[in-house]
């Protein structure tokens, strides 16, 4: 599946715009994300392992707190999860 | 009430309207009716900048009857990339007096009310009452929070777009059944963590893209047509130009909008999203990091003390404006952190000082005895110090 990696955060991901995982959860394809790029877990994650509050995650385009089976939720091949975090920008 | 809420008597369009909105009133969708409801609704601009110059020269144009705007700054050469309802001449202008010139020489009849002023929690509820929809073009987290909850309190539609260098995202927040802010982001990045447009740069295009987006949708919600973007979290990447949406809640448990509300007045935006308040006392120290003011590191240099000065800036940058300092870029530091003599004093700088306070407080975490950051970065230096230094 893909991966797609905001601006804010592809410094931390070798400046890649999306990374592909192979994954059958989603909790699964941020572990495979973070331990390929170790720098984003500490912007994605808090130290307890929760996702941060300023940060969500989107199964294509539902959001992942509101799936019934949360980080558990099954993932195929064609799915595509996108990181979004807040951005301030008005200038 | 999804749509904005305009008084039941509607002023009548004059035979000038009549020929200055025929696009409008031959649509169906718009018609005399709708050309009414525009003319009658108040919309408030907060911020006249990237995202407020398309926003309120296209409202105007449409014939919105009151514009506020809120803004406390003046024209600097650096918006005008952007900023289109600034011009060259206006450098140096409050931007409140040159957004109102453009205005109304597009649009004589509309009514301009001038906000000269910082939104804060003291003033937010008393300005935005008089409106019927807000659209939020400021530039920092605490405003927007501020905006936010003013919104969800008073009842307002807020017609919300943000930019980061060639991202957008839009949505229309605080309708009666709709989310807001608050749950989609209920709390805000640490400070520091998301560069500003002034750190970070942002394409020039782009504000025009997302803020014609929020005139749009504030267009809509005063006319009640369409589908207006409550509930969607539209994103857009100008580099791919790919346009996606999201969906969003209603977070029966948001602070603000749900079910039980914690917050129930405005608050301390600037305590919420950690940002310590400026005093003279703590303004020289964050973080346990010393700030040195650059009039004080000028007469540091000159009194022959040993100072390494560190530039974190990208090299494009040095390329613009230095002070000659070693350049390492923020994220090579880690990996360089060996070409930065310990034994001496270390002074971060990058351009406006986010950057440097960052790597400052990385170099006292790993070691590094006596370290201070450059308040203000460079540009405070080209303010203070060397006005004939570039400012980008």
């Amino acid at each position: 599946m893909t991966i797609f990696i905001p601006t804010p955060l592809r410094p931390f991901a070798g400046g890649k715009d999306a990374v592909e995982v192979n994954a059958g959860t989603i909790a699964g394809a941020l572990d495979e994300l973070t331990q390929s790029h170790p720098d984003l877990r500490k912007h994605l994650f808090t130290s307890e392992g929760k996702v941060r509050a300023f940060v969500n995650i989107y199964l294509n385009d539902e959001d992942v707190r509101y799936l019934p089976a949360k980080e558990a939720t099954e993932v195929s091949a064609g799915d595509t999860l996108s990181i979004i975090p807040s951005i301030a920008g008005g200038c | 009430m999804a749509n904005a809420t305009l008084p039941i008597e509607l002023p009548e369009l004059t035979t000038d309207d009549l020929s200055r909105y025929s696009r409008h009133l031959i649509l169906p969708e718009v018609g005399v009716e709708g050309q009414r409801k525009l003319k009658a609704a108040r919309v408030l601009c907060v911020g006249t900048g990237g995202l407020g110059s398309p926003l309120a020269l296209y409202l105007a144009a449409a014939g919105v009857g009151t514009l506020g705007l809120v803004d406390f700054d003046v024209v600097d050469a650096s918006n005008l990339q952007r900023q289109i309802i600034h011009s060259t001449a206006d450098i140096g202008r409050k931007k409140l007096d040159s957004a109102e010139e453009k205005l109304k020489a597009l649009n004589p009849t509309l009514n301009v009310r001038k906000h000269d002023t910082l939104l804060t929690s003291a003033n937010a509820l008393d300005i935005l009452k008089d409106y019927d929809v807000v659209a939020d073009g400021t530039d920092n987290f605490p405003t927007r929070y501020l905006v936010n909850d003013a919104c969800v309190l008073l009842g307002k539609p807020n017609a919300y777009g943000s930019i980061f260098r060639f991202e957008g995202q839009a949505s229309v927040f605080a309708t009666k059944d709709g989310p807001c802010y608050r749950c989609l982001y209920p709390e805000p990045p640490p400070p520091g963590l998301v560069p500003s447009c002034a750190e970070g740069g942002v394409l020039g295009i782009l504000p025009g893209l997302v803020g014609v987006i929020q005139a749009t949708e504030t267009i809509k919600l005063i006319l009640g047509i369409g589908e207006p973007l409550i509930g969607r979290l539209l994103l857009v990447d100008a580099l791919t130009m790919r346009f996606r949406q999201l969906k969003l809640r209603k977070n029966p448990e948001c602070p603000v909008c749900g079910a039980n509300p914690t917050v129930t007045k405005l608050i301390d935006y600037q305590q919420f999203c950690g940002i310590e308040p400026v005093s003279e006392k703590q303004s020289a120290m964050k973080n346990g990091i010393p700030q040195l003011t650059a009039k004080d590191l000028k007469r540091r240099i000159d009194g022959g003390e040993d100072l390494f000065i560190l530039d974190v800036r990208e090299p494009f940058e040095y390329q613009i404006a230095n002070i000659g300092g070693k350049l390492i870029p923020q994220n090579d530091v880690p990996q360089r952190i060996g070409e930065i003599d310990r034994n001496r004093e270390i002074v971060v700088h990058c351009k406006a000082g986010g950057r440097s306070q960052r790597i400052a407080e990385f170099l006292k975490q790993s070691g590094y005895p006596k370290v201070a950051n450059l308040a203000g970065g460079i540009l405070a230096w080209s303010d203070e110090v060397d006005p004939k230094l570039p400012r980008y």
